[in-house]
């Protein structure tokens, strides 16, 4: 068994989805957590100051070009994967009552994932190319903002963006919403899912498992979702 | 349960052969009894077909005590029909009502090419098991029975995933056409064993290597597949596949 045999069978790329999947997932964590620094409501100064070592950080940068792999190998995977499925039944039912053996989401997992790769390219559009690549393509961000001085370096004032960039457009505001709620979805069948690809499956720890996932999919994209609305509706400055 | 007859109207899927397009015939047939099986009530249609001197329906059934598998009937949208934990010959007519219509198709998979009307070639999976579902045995005596202990617990799992009759209904449930569930209970039930144990990694670098050639589809953890299985095997299995395929594909020596 060559290793190119081996992450390309079936079983293979079910562990490469698996694991950059729960990759994916510490990502997230520590994306929310800094995130939410923002309802400190001290006018950004601590979220400012960690999106400031976030952006400078030279570990956080090596990791951010680990997070780019994960996330293509991923999405790139993820398409392979559909178009064998799709090919493996040329002929669909006419009639089938899925819903009565599956989750609607589980199914879904191909079109959720497009929707959050849509809602992501917009999403690095407005904050993470203008932050990290803005003093070298001269990219401007949404909303024109104050600079912020560290140690000589300007930086972009992300939370001052930030909050000019959800208090003027609703748009901004209903299209992340949108992106956190297909991420809720898609998270609902991936954090099980990651596990039994990665072969666990157990009397005692899945059930635990499962009852992780859907309180992870639930809260975190709930805090995802108020930090948009927080701002639009004025409940921090 | 109270008895009643019924009248139903039959939409099946015909299909000439493997390279024929097939389509749906609509069938009308009354005087059905709740009390008959799925398959006797094609029977009924089937005497009625012959009778008017039209082509029967070609369908596949062997034992009709719901172990032999080969019933690859895709009812009402559903592998089996609507009951869980079933075969269609276990599927009484009972199920249905008066006056209703009744879809039937075969198992819908790259991998299961329909041989006519609702008979599919499930070889593929016959394939699967010449790949590495055996074991090995001495020729001569038979060995006495229990001289190799097992632990009751492994032998109860075991015996749950030799369970599988290999009817496909998990390949035609699954939205991708996966045959994980089928394989992963013949890898399991030999790699619980003591007698498994000597083939066991290259068993199951062989059956999904012979898995994969076979066009079915990769796994996606919907689940449909444990729904819809006559015998209840659990998609922990699946689990101890991958778990068993990673193991023994990460120990192989080629580069």
């Amino acid at each position: 068994m060559t290793w190119k045999h081996y992450f390309t069978s079936s079983i293979g790329r079910k562990l490469i989805m698996g694991l950059t999947g729960l990759f994916l997932i510490t990502f997230l964590i520590v994306h929310c957590s800094i995130n939410s620094m923002i309802f400190f409501n001290d006018g950004g100064e601590t979220f400012n100051h960690w999106a400031h070592f976030m952006g400078t950080n030279v570990i956080i940068h090596i990791m951010e070009i680990g997070l780019f792999a994960g996330l293509i190998l991923h999405i790139v995977q993820g398409y392979m994967l559909t178009a064998q499925n799709k090919k493996a039944r040329p002929i669909s039912y006419q009639v089938n009552k899925a819903n009565e053996n599956s989750k609607w989401y589980s199914r879904s997992m191909g079109l959720l994932g497009t929707l959050l790769l849509l809602f992501l390219i917009l999403h690095i559009y407005h904050f993470w190319t203008p932050s990290r690549l803005g003093g070298i393509a001269n990219i401007r961000p949404l909303e024109e903002t104050t600079l912020l001085t560290y140690n000589n370096q300007q930086a972009l004032n992300l939370y001052a963006e930030m909050k000019l960039v959800f208090e003027n457009n609703l748009w901004v505001v209903i299209v992340y919403i949108l992106g956190v709620i297909s991420l809720a979805w898609h998270l609902m069948h991936g954090f099980q899912s990651a596990f039994q690809s990665l072969g666990i499956n157990h009397k005692r720890y899945t059930p635990i498992i499962k009852n992780v996932g859907v309180a992870f999919s639930i809260i975190v994209p709930l805090i995802f979702a108020l930090m948009p609305l927080a701002f639009y509706l004025g409940w921090i400055n | 349960m109270e008895h009643y007859n019924m009248k139903l109207t039959l939409k099946v899927w015909k299909q000439k052969n493997s390279n024929t397009p097939g389509n749906f015939e609509t069938y009308h047939v009354s005087d059905i009894s709740s009390e008959m099986s799925f398959l006797e009530m094609f029977d009924v249609l089937n005497e009625q077909l012959i009778t008017e001197g039209k082509d029967p329906i070609a369908f596949d059934h062997d034992c009709r005590e719901g172990i032999c598998g080969m019933c690859s009937m895709y009812i009402n949208g559903r592998a089996h029909g609507p009951w869980t934990k079933n075969t269609v010959c276990q599927l009484h007519m009972r199920a249905f009502k008066d006056g209703e219509t009744i879809v039937v198709e075969p198992w819908r998979a790259a991998a299961f090419p329909v041989i006519k009307d609702l008979m599919v070639d499930r070889s593929a999976f016959d394939r699967i098991i010449q790949a590495g579902g055996f074991i090995s045995v001495n020729t001569g005596n038979a060995v006495d029975a229990n001289s190799l202990p097992v632990d009751k617990k492994d032998a109860d799992t075991a015996f749950d995933a030799a369970a599988c009759i290999g009817c496909g209904a998990c390949v035609a449930a699954c939205k991708n056409s996966s045959a994980m569930l089928f394989v992963s209970a013949k890898v399991s039930q030999l790699a619980l064993l003591p007698q498994g144990q000597p083939e066991r990694e290259t068993r199951v670098l062989n059956m999904v290597t012979q898995m994969d050639k076979e066009g079915f589809g990769n796994c996606t953890n919907t689940y449909a597949c444990e729904a819809e299985c006559p015998k209840g095997i659990s998609v922990a299995n699946i689990a101890r596949m991958n778990r068993e395929y990673l193991k023994a594909g990460l120990k192989s020596e080629a580069k």
